[in-house]
Parts: C-alpha cells; sequence; structure tokens
C-alpha cells in the first residue's frame, strides 16, 4: 500500500516537471553567460571557459564548494571516529596481480591527476577531477594492502596550507585590484594556450588539486581503518 | 519542448525518478543510498541538458585569433554551449561525492548499532 501511495505520488511529480520543463527550457545562452562567453578569453586568457566561470566568476561559489566537501569529509571523521564495533571477516591478502598492478599504476595515476589539475585552464579537466584521479591512486594503494597507514600529519598539512593559499589568492586579489578573487595585476595574465598562462586561476586549481586529492584519500583512510578497528576489538 | 535536447532532459527526469522511487520503496539502507546517487546523477545531467543547445560545440576556445578580433568572437560565441551549467554541475558532482559519503557513514554507524539495515527496524527516536 505504501509502495503504491509513494509510486503514485512520484508519477504525478514526474507529470508535473514534464509539463514544467518547456517554461524553463532557454534557447539561447543568457546575460550572465554571453557575457562570460564573449569577455572571458580577454579577460582571463584561458581557453577552458568553464574553469574560468569555475574558478574565477564563480571563485566564491567554489570557495565555499571546498568548504562543504571540507566538511563532510570531517562529518564522516566525526561519525566514524570511535569504534565502529563492525565484525569484518579475516580477508585473505591482495593477490599477487593486485598488489604488483598497483604499485605499477600507482605513479601513472597520480601523474595523470596532476596533469588534469595543471592543465585545468586549457582542456578539460581541472582541480577537482585531478585530485579524484590522485585519490583515486592512493585507492588502489590501499586495495593492495588493507593495513597500509596513510601520513595522516603530512595529509593534514597538504589539506590545511592549500585550502589558506585559495583563500590568501583572494585576499591577494581584494588588495591589489579591489575584489576578492580578481585576476588582474596579481600575475601577468600571458601568452594564450601556454601553461603559464591564465594568471591565478592554474595557481588555484592546482591548489584545489591539492586539497580534493588530500581529503579524499584521506576520506577512504577513514572509511577503510572503520572497518579494521572493529575486526581488531572484535 | 523546442531545444532538441528533449532525450537528455527525458533521460534526466527518469533517472532523478527512478532514484526517488529507489529511495522512497526500498527498505535497505545501502539502496536507498544508491537511489540518491541515481537521482544526484539525473539532477546533473538535466541541468548540463539545459544549458545544451543544438550544432554548438565544447566551451573551450581554441582560435589565438579571437583574442584580437570581437567581431570573429561574437559570431563563435553562438557557437558555444552555455559554460555556466556546466561550471555549477562540476560543482554539484564534487558535492554528491561527500554527500554519499557522508550518507554511507551514517549507514555503517547504524549498522553498527542497530545491527541491520533495513530503515523499518529503526523504531527508537532519541531527542
Amino acid at each position: 500500500m505504501k509502495q503504491i501511495v509513494s509510486f503514485l505520488a512520484l508519477a504525478t511529480l514526474a507529470v508535473l516537471l514534464w509539463n514544467l520543463a518547456p517554461i524553463a527550457m532557454p534557447s539561447d545562452l543568457g546575460p550572465v553567460a554571453s557575457h562570460y562567453v564573449s569577455h572571458g578569453l580577454q579577460e582571463n586568457r584561458g581557453s577552458n571557459l568553464v574553469t574560468s566561470v569555475v574558478v574565477n566568476y564563480r571563485g566564491f561559489d567554489t570557495l565555499g564548494e571546498v568548504t562543504v566537501l571540507f566538511l563532510s569529509v570531517s562529518g564522516v571523521g566525526f561519525v566514524l571516529r570511535r569504534r565502529s564495533g563492525l565484525k569484518v571477516h579475516r580477508q585473505r591478502p591482495a593477490s599477487e596481480i593486485i598488489t604488483t598492478g598497483a604499485r605499477m599504476l600507482f605513479a601513472p595515476t597520480v601523474l595523470f591527476g596532476a596533469y588534469i589539475f595543471v592543465h585545468g585552464h586549457l582542456t578539460p579537466g581541472g582541480g577537482f577531477q585531478g585530485g579524484a584521479v590522485v585519490a583515486s591512486a592512493v585507492l588502489l594503494l590501499i586495495l593492495a594492502d588493507r593495513d597500509l597507514v596513510l601520513p595522516h600529519a603530512a595529509l593534514g598539512w597538504l589539506e590545511s596550507l592549500s585550502g589558506f593559499g585559495f583563500v590568501l589568492a583572494g585576499v591577494v586579489g581584494l588588495v591589489v585590484s579591489g575584489s576578492f578573487l580578481a585576476n588582474h595585476g596579481i600575475i601577468p595574465l600571458g601568452t594564450w594556450n601556454r601553461l603559464l598562462s591564465a594568471g591565478i586561476i592554474p595557481v588555484i586549481y592546482v591548489l584545489i588539486g591539492l586539497k580534493v586529492g588530500s581529503e579524499l584519500a584521506a576520506l577512504l583512510d577513514v572509511m577503510v581503518h572503520a572497518a579494521d578497528e572493529g575486526e581488531a576489538h572484535s | 519542448m523546442m531545444a532538441g535536447n528533449e532525450l537528455y532532459v527525458a533521460t534526466a527526469l527518469g533517472l532523478i525518478f527512478i532514484g526517488l522511487a529507489t529511495v522512497t520503496i526500498k527498505r535497505n539502507l545501502i539502496k536507498m543510498v544508491i537511489g540518491f546517487s541515481v537521482a544526484d546523477t539525473g539532477v546533473n545531467l538535466l541541468i548540463v541538458a539545459l544549458g545544451w543547445f543544438p550544432n554548438r560545440t565544447a566551451p573551450i576556445i581554441d582560435d589565438p585569433s579571437l583574442l584580437s578580433d570581437r567581431a570573429t568572437l561574437a559570431v563563435r560565441s553562438a557557437a558555444i554551449v552555455d559554460p555556466v551549467p556546466q561550471a555549477l554541475v562540476l560543482t554539484a558532482i564534487v558535492i554528491g561525492v561527500g554527500v554519499t559519503a557522508l550518507m554511507l557513514a551514517y549507514v555503517i554507524r547504524l549498522y553498527a548499532t542497530e545491527g541491520s539495515l533495513d530503515v523499518s527496524r529503526f523504531g527508537r527516536m532519541k531527542w
């Protein structure tokens, strides 16, 4: 009965939304978006307009997003901070294929992640994607060796310093040219389509990449060890 | 609908409702988390689909002459999809990962204290 009621409610919502969709459907760029598209190249000298929007025009939102990610990771750490009491069966150690493969793939994966976040202003990519790839390299290591202990202090410092650097870059913009996270007058914009161009955008995206990578690595570590400690006390 | 992205919008709405139906009908907490994740994907797809226009390319500029030539730039900017929804979704995906991780952490904690994953067994309220 409950299932039928919830299904009916969802179906009504679906019909309503489907009828609402054409109203919300834009047929061309809005005024804000067309400013970003037509002035983004001159103002930021970056090829990837999405990056210009994320890091420069909407940089304040991105700062908020980084804060939300930090909060959720600290929330996971808080919820799982004590022994979870989970009883995990003693697992067999990972097979040789996984250990060898993880050892072989770790360095290329980290390098690929770094490539993605360093080239965020030129190609599709950026700090969040690159950070996630770096964290997946750490996941490989954890899969290969469940007892792996990550350097927590180093990860914490990396995360704090990169977050601090992001805010600092914003404040420098405020001091130099009067608006938070401004992108002119701090670092020369440089030549178009070069690695060292687009002013402060690559700097901020590298900081975001480091922050997201270390945060997600810490998240994986917390979740794996939540089960481990229960095992140790069972 | 006029924009030519009916398929994407329909798929996105479908994903949202599959996700919401999973959340409301299933009782297993892990399946509910999966439902939230599917609905999240649907919302992201819907936002990107709303910024998509037919016969336009990705918002990445590959022509250096556009730096000086404002007239060409005006023409080219009419050939680019909206970068704002894409930036928004980039944000939303990361937040979705954080939210999913937090939900899974609560599931681990609930399973450890209650010994069950079935929501209908969680009768105790704590205020």
